[in-house]
């Protein structure tokens, strides 16, 4: 199948604006099911509160949330697929640019030095295009994920070391919860990478905080880590915005990687409750959008 | 737990009238202020045009489309969608806002910090709490927007916007030294040890 690269820049530029407006089903399911067990009325009420926000949203086709974020593009290129590598990242970008403009939207990217915004959404290497390869005969996938500040501003890493074991990773994520408080608009995902080199853990983060709510993490071992962190960080008490209550996070989420014989590294990367994103699916059939 | 509605701008005597966990919904006037607005006007020395005295400013950059000066767009920008952003990363501004521009309130999200706090005391002042990522309903408490400041800062500018019920809003942080977020704070310190433990971690840090 070859890549046709105006229709590659129309989903990138559709992608950005859909993931802004309309949240995925998994994490509406989660804002329930969060309404359902909370206990504090504060808390009951700011998850209200979340809940009309998004049916507003839908309502008015306005933003969810007013941080157009970071943009970022996850491609998933299957087997059979005919592409330009760089043709493909400019139309991602031009794609990105246009919704920008188009929508409008504020551009919330800045150089790291002068702080001049573009008013592009565009920058030095942003978007950030993330690119990897599957076994999927004939499918290209985009997801895009307009990654909000304030919750990217919760990332950490810490190089553990191997005397620090699993306790040193369970401490960190819990303690790291604990600092970020309200500043990262709770009810989170917390993504947790575990292992790797310090920029592969970090990246396992951010991957693990954009999965979907309900999905698990392929390693067993991640899979038992994940769930004992879920239970422990909603014991904390933060709750919705920080004000107090039992909904602290969705749930912790946690991708992993081979590491060295002498590291024991961790990552953070938290996810706000707007935990946006879209998804485009090209086949031989035609193009697909959903989450 | 009392439920105010204020027409701003507002007196001292208001404000110290507000405590923490009462809601307030504010009327008429607000200003919108971000991080590259109170950089210029605190570090690099840049004024407003605007009398902020006994006003509220929320922490944000809205997403504005351009359009050409009307009555209603005056400033030549429509709302697209505005909402509220991490206050934390603006705490050093609190005091000289309140000082040198009589700011009254400051609105967003996730609270501010112990200079903040003294300087709500002794300035008279409050943090209103809104609830962060709900933009849509937020633009809907927001009329318009009938002036800019600072406009080459965009979206970073001094925006004033014309509100109608915008809230409502929760006193997380009063003009008596009071702050919803130390009890969350100590609960979470509280919960730390009987979460680690709930994992098999023990305070020596031995996971089982």
């Amino acid at each position: 199948m070859k890549l046709d690269m105006e229709a590659v820049e129309e989903a990138a530029k559709h992608l950005y604006i859909q993931a802004l407006k309309i949240l995925p089903p998994d994490i509406k399911e989660g804002f329930k099911r969060l309404d359902a067990t909370e206990t504090d009325p504060t808390a009951k009420s700011i998850l209200a509160t979340m809940i009309q926000n998004i049916e507003v949203a839908e309502d008015t086709t306005n933003l969810l949330c007013q941080d157009t974020g970071i943009p970022i593009y996850n491609l998933e290129i299957g087997s059979g697929i005919d592409f330009d590598g760089y043709k493909l990242k400019e139309a991602i970008r031009k794609g990105c640019e246009r919704a920008t403009t188009e929508h409008p939207l504020r551009s919330s990217v800045v150089h790291p030095i002068t702080r001049v915004n573009e008013q592009t959404s565009c920058g030095i290497r942003v978007p950030v295009i993330n690119i990897d390869f599957t076994d999927k005969d004939e499918v290209f996938e985009m997801e895009m994920i307009p990654k909000g500040s304030g919750s990217e501003n919760g990332s950490y890493l810490k190089m553990c070391i191997p005397a620090e074991g699993v306790a040193g990773i369970k401490s960190f994520v819990v303690d790291k919860v604990i600092e970020c408080g309200g500043r990262v608009c709770p009810p989170t995902i917390v993504g947790v990478g575990v292992g790797g080199t310090s920029d592969l853990c970090t990246k396992l983060a951010k991957k693990a905080g954009a999965r979907a709510l309900g999905s698990t993490c392929p390693d067993p071992e991640g899979a038992k880590l994940e769930k004992e962190l879920s239970a422990a960080v909603n014991m904390l008490g933060i709750g919705p915005q920080g004000l107090g209550g039992d909904s602290t996070a969705f749930a912790v989420h946690v991708e992993t990687a081979a590491t060295h014989i002498t590291m024991n590294p961790v990552a953070v990367n938290i996810m706000c409750h707007s935990a946006r994103r879209a998804r485009a699916s090209f086949t031989p059939k035609g193009v697909e959008i959903g989450f | 737990m009392t439920e105010h509605t204020i027409h701003m701008p507002c007196t001292e005597e208001q404000i110290r009238e507000l405590k923490i966990g009462d809601t307030v919904i504010l009327e008429d006037w607000l200003y919108g202020i971000r991080d590259a607005t109170q950089i210029h006007m605190f570090d690099k020395g840049r004024e407003t045009k605007f009398d902020l005295a006994g006003h509220a400013v929320i922490h944000t950059a809205p997403n504005v489309k351009k359009v050409p000066p009307s009555n209603f767009c005056p400033a030549g920008y429509e709302s697209v969608c505005i909402g509220t952003t991490t206050s934390m990363r603006m705490e050093r501004f609190t005091r000289p806002l309140m000082e040198k521009n009589g700011v009254r309130m400051v609105i967003g999200k996730g609270g501010l910090g112990e200079d903040s706090r003294a300087a709500f005391k002794d300035l008279g002042g409050v943090y209103l709490a809104i609830i962060g990522g709900t933009a849509a309903l937020e633009t809907t408490w927001i009329e318009r927007i009938t002036d800019v400041d600072l406009e080459d800062l965009n979206p970073e500018c001094l925006w004033e916007f014309r509100i109608k019920h915008f809230g409502p809003l929760l006193v997380a942080m009063d003009a008596h030294g009071g702050s919803l977020y130390d009890g969350v704070k100590k609960t979470a310190a509280d919960r730390r040890a009987e979460a680690l433990a709930a994992m098999g971690v023990t305070a020596e840090g031995a996971s089982s």
